[in-house]
């Protein structure tokens, strides 16, 4: 077997067991959960859910990734004193960890639908599930990132807590602040680029033209559609979110590769 | 067995490694003296594959370890703080480590020679520091690795546990292993030690058994000569306040 998948395997087993990885899966299982059963049907309560997983999935990834990587430092020093390339290590560590926290969020929601979803809802899911497993990769590879950077845990935590609220509404704040300031001239181009170099609002777009109340969006709606409906669009912002992953995981790795423990 | 040429070594230029030169060979254990901040743990670090050195090399049995992961195949190594995964119990990782060394390693002797058996299902949150310890003993020698590096081996081992360490370290020395230690307990480096490795600002100082570096301190007792070669100011400080706590009893057990 392949070391990282060894790595891998391990890194599951431990992290699905721990505490947080139960306490995220009931949180879903619940919170889903109940604004289900208290709405006429899936397809309805869509936006919430989407609401709560683009707030909660960065938060909970980034802070356990930063957490697990302060946690298994003085392991991880053991296993690069084992027979192991480092980059097998660290790629294993965060298949293990991103891989477990998606499996507990997607086994939340899952379980749900399960119990009071139906057929014509299936789309929709699928697409909620897949913008929380990526949201899930984004920000553990973010988290990652930040650990091997930043010896302090606190200045590490500061600045993955940070990141996170700048994805989540400090980004939103300055693309409305440019819209604004800039109204007078056509900012569609603008408009959607910006959206692309932001993983969080690319996943509430990707997820929301979906809905029937995309039709309500308007005008933005109607220019969103016309990029993020094509395949053109759907294959641009695809990339994007795949290069959201790649490019912090990739900063990681070679940094924590050449780096002196 | 291991050759260490030249090796330099700064952190954000502050340099830690002045160009060491050692050579260590088999059957044999070497102690690594030093006072903090000396360099000890960056040497062993490099060794280990853990930290690059700027300049110079190191060879373990003849092979250039830069650039080089399947060389630690070689070594067992336990570090000074043991801290595992917390929701593995004990089995697991053996399991773990075993798979990732790809070599089946016995532990089963080992953990009875440290009364592990009944820990063998439990998470590893739950033991206690001194049991983690010996899980890391156990680590570093169930793959019978022909170089073993214990950083401060005797931390949170409870006196018996120390004392079996002791033996497993003796009897693998005698099965021709190559054995560095680092510690600050000084009795442990008289009873295991077959060569003091002393290093000092970066370089080493001194290379050679223990009546050696005695000898060269014109002292009796290992303590007062490490004393002498890292602060021989303060050590003279030291000395004239004895010797004169030592005029006056004399002077009062004459009175008397």
């Amino acid at each position: 077997m392949n070391n990282s998948l060894k790595i891998i395997k391990y890194t599951f087993y431990d992290t699905l067991r721990s505490w947080w990885a139960i306490l995220y899966f009931m949180f879903f299982l619940l919170v889903t959960g109940g604004l289900l059963y208290f709405s006429a049907g899936f397809t309805h309560s869509v936006a919430s859910i989407l609401n709560i997983i683009l707030f909660i999935v960065p938060l909970v990834s980034i802070v356990f990734g930063i957490m697990y990587y302060y946690n298994s430092r003085e392991f991880a020093l053991l296993l690069m004193a084992q027979p192991l390339r480092r980059r097998q290590l660290f790629l294993g560590q965060y298949l293990g960890l991103a891989g477990s926290l998606s499996l507990s969020f997607l086994a939340g929601i899952g379980l749900v639908f399960l119990l009071f979803g139906s057929m014509e809802a299936i789309g929709l899911l699928l697409m909620l599930m897949f913008a929380g497993t990526v949201l899930s990769f984004i920000f553990t590879a973010v988290a990652l990132w930040v650990g091997v950077q930043y010896e302090d845990r606190t200045k590490g935590f500061g600045i993955a807590i940070l990141i996170w609220l700048f994805a989540l509404v400090i980004y939103d704040g300055l693309f409305l602040a440019f819209l604004f300031v800039f109204e007078e001239y056509p900012l569609e181009k603008a408009a959607t680029g910006f959206s692309i170099l932001n993983p969080v609002d690319l996943a509430r777009i990707m997820v929301m033209l979906r809905l029937e109340s995309a039709a309500l969006l308007g005008f933005t709606g109607a220019v969103f559609n016309k990029f993020f409906g094509t395949v053109s669009g759907i294959a641009v912002s695809g990339f994007a979110m795949l290069l959201w992953v790649f490019l912090p995981l990739q900063s990681f790795l070679r940094k924590a590769g050449n780096k002196d423990f | 067995m291991i050759r260490i040429e030249n090796v330099e070594k700064s952190f954000r230029k502050l340099p830690v490694l002045k160009g060491v030169e050692v050579e260590m060979e088999k059957g044999k254990i070497y102690a690594f003296l030093g006072p903090n901040g000396s360099g000890k743990t960056t040497l062993l670090k490099s060794i280990l594959g853990l930290v690059k050195p700027d300049k110079g090399a190191i060879y373990i049995a003849g092979q250039d370890i830069q650039k080089n992961w399947e060389y630690r195949r070689r070594i067992g190594y336990m570090p000074q703080i043991a801290h595992f995964p917390e929701n593995l119990n004990v089995e697991e990782l053996f399991r773990m480590i075993r798979d990732i060394r790809e070599m089946k390693g016995d532990n089963e002797e080992l953990v009875k020679y440290f009364q592990l058996e009944k820990h063998l299902k439990s998470p590893l949150k739950t033991l206690s520091g001194g049991m983690k310890q010996k899980v890391n003993a156990i680590l570093a020698l169930m793959f019978d690795p022909e170089i073993l590096i214990f950083d401060e081996p005797s931390t949170g081992l409870d006196p018996v546990s120390h004392l079996k360490l002791k033996q497993l370290i003796l009897r693998e020395r005698d099965r021709g292993k190559t054995i560095l230690i680092t510690t600050h307990i000084l009795s442990e480096v008289g009873e295991l030690a077959d060569e003091i490795i002393f290093l000092l600002d970066g370089k080493i100082f001194f290379q050679g058994t223990t009546e050696e570096l005695l000898a060269s301190q014109e002292e009796k007792n290992l303590e007062r000569a490490i004393a002498k070669i890292t602060d021989r100011e303060e050590f003279e400080k030291l000395a004239k306040r004895e010797q004169h706590t030592s005029a006056v009893s004399r002077l009062f057990h004459w009175v008397a």
